[in-house]
């Protein structure tokens, strides 16, 4: 219990000095240890494939966002912005915020899920009878690709058209550019 | 381009064969131990990248190129479907029905085993595959997009 | 107390996202609420005392294909589990979109700034 107050506070710090350092490098090696902090949390509420995704997602996703800053002009951009556009970002989230305390009230207690205590749930189908069904020992691998692999077809869907636009974006020499002389 | 000194290209091609070794354990025991297709693709995806970071990218093309990656990707996705479309021909007529599990080995103790669990391992691997190779295609995008800046900038 | 901190986190992230002019820390923002979003899911599924949903060879009665009821009451929940699972990978894919947009936009421009982006249009 202890150890999850350790590692949020560690996460919430970081995240603060993510957001304000004006170090643009310094900022994406504070999104390291807010994965890592992650990864050590998904650990302690058991939840050990999530670990192992979270860690080595978080490895190639910091080579991504190196490459996004390294050798360019960093210029630190301070200021704030306009005065109309600061007014509605700070409605926006102040609104948020008091829906967010709203919803808190009604969650259960931490520790004390939902599924536990209603017999019908769906999560207690898959525990007690997904072994049967499906075979496989690990029940998340059973939920993903057996009772719930419309969830992964449509995973796969957007992942193929997130690395498509990818590769269009950054292609090498669009038709615009050629024909265009100006560019 | 050139790579990293000698000290970490002669390290990471010791590493490389074990972190190649360990994704490929990781999505062929997807379904008994924790792991599966998504972390063990990611896991396969960074042993070209840490080939790509050591040695330089040609390196790393010569290994995989872009062409190969990007049909990998569409192979992964492709044996999915067929993974699901062959439950739709068999038994109770359902897309993604397990009909191995449920009409092969039913009633036989093989549990824990490495063959067991029907469709599952074969949707590890076909999941696998495709993350692997389009992590690695997006990673290597976003490095070949670098000499052009430069050239624009000189001119 | 413990939802409240991850609420904090994701409340951190939004403010990012919202006010700040720089791109890559807008996309920062946005990678600081994905964090916030996938912990809480899988702490809704925790309960005390309990362990991995992975099925050990003590606990299947191998003749009858019953479940030990010992891992019944004390396994944590593996739905939660299985949708964050593919919102990770998700997010990578769209890091990846989202940092390419950024390098298009800083060789178009010359910045990352966005309100310098809009004066700059045509």
């Amino acid at each position: 219990m202890t150890v999850f107050y350790i590692l949020l506070l560690f996460m919430i710090i970081a995240a603060i000095i993510a957001v304000e350092t004006k170090n643009l490098l310094g900022a994406v090696i504070c999104i390291g240890a807010i994965g890592f902090g992650a990864s050590l949390m998904f650990l302690f509420l058991r939840a050990p494939d999530i670990a192992i995704t979270q860690i080595v997602v978080e490895v190639l996703g910091l080579i991504i966002l190196i490459r996004a800053c390294i050798s360019r002009e960093l210029t630190f951009i301070s200021g704030p912005r306009e005065f109309f556009g600061v007014v509605v970002s700070v409605a926006i989230i102040f609104a948020i915020f008091l829906a967010g305390i709203e919803v808190l009230k009604t969650l259960p207690d931490f520790g004390t899920p939902i599924f536990a205590q209603v017999p019908e749930a769906a999560s207690q189908t898959y525990i007690s009878e997904g072994m049967q069904k499906t075979g496989a020992a690990n029940l998340v691998a059973s939920v993903i690709l057996d009772f719930r692999a419309y969830d992964t077809l449509g995973e796969a869907t957007v992942l193929f058209t997130a690395i498509i636009g990818a590769t269009v974006i950054l292609r090498k020499k669009t038709k615009k550019l050629l024909e265009d002389p100006d560019q | 381009m050139k790579g990293m000194t000698i000290i970490v290209k002669t390290i990471s091609s010791w590493v490389k064969v074990l972190i190649f070794l360990f994704g490929i354990y990781i999505v062929l025991f997807g379904h008994l131990t924790p792991g599966g297709g998504f972390a063990g693709g990611v896991i396969l995806a960074s042993c070209y990248v840490l080939l790509m970071l050591a040695f330089g990218r040609e390196y790393a093309e010569e290994n995989l190129s872009l062409p190969v990656a990007s049909k990998l990707d569409c192979v992964g996705a492709l044996l999915f479907a067929a993974v699901a479309l062959c439950g739709l021909l068999y038994g109770a007529a359902s897309f993604f029905w397990n009909f191995i599990h449920q009409e092969y080995l039913v009633g036989t103790d093989y549990e824990f085993n490495l063959v067991s669990a029907g469709t599952i391992p074969l949707s590890n691997i076909a999941i696998g595959l495709k993350v692997g190779a389009s992590l690695f295609l997006v990673v290597l995008v976003l490095s070949m997009f670098r000499p052009e800046m430069s050239g624009n900038k000189e001119d | 107390m413990l939802y409240a901190l991850c609420f904090l986190l994701f409340m951190i992230g939004l403010y990012c996202a919202v006010v700040k002019k720089n791109m890559v820390k807008i996309v920062i923002g946005i990678m600081v609420m994905e964090y916030a979003v996938n912990l809480f899911l899988i702490m809704l599924g925790y309960r005390f005392g309990g362990i991995a949903p992975i099925v050990d060879k003590g606990q299947l009665d191998l003749e009858t294909g019953q479940i030990a009821a010992g891992f019944l009451n004390s396994s944590v929940d593996p739905l939660p589990q299985a949708l964050v699972l593919t919102a990770i990978v998700i997010s990578l894919g769209s890091l990846a979109l989202m940092i390419s947009i950024c390098i298009r936009t800083y060789e178009k421009y010359g910045t990352f700034d966005i309100t310098q982006i809009r004066r700059l249009k045509g």
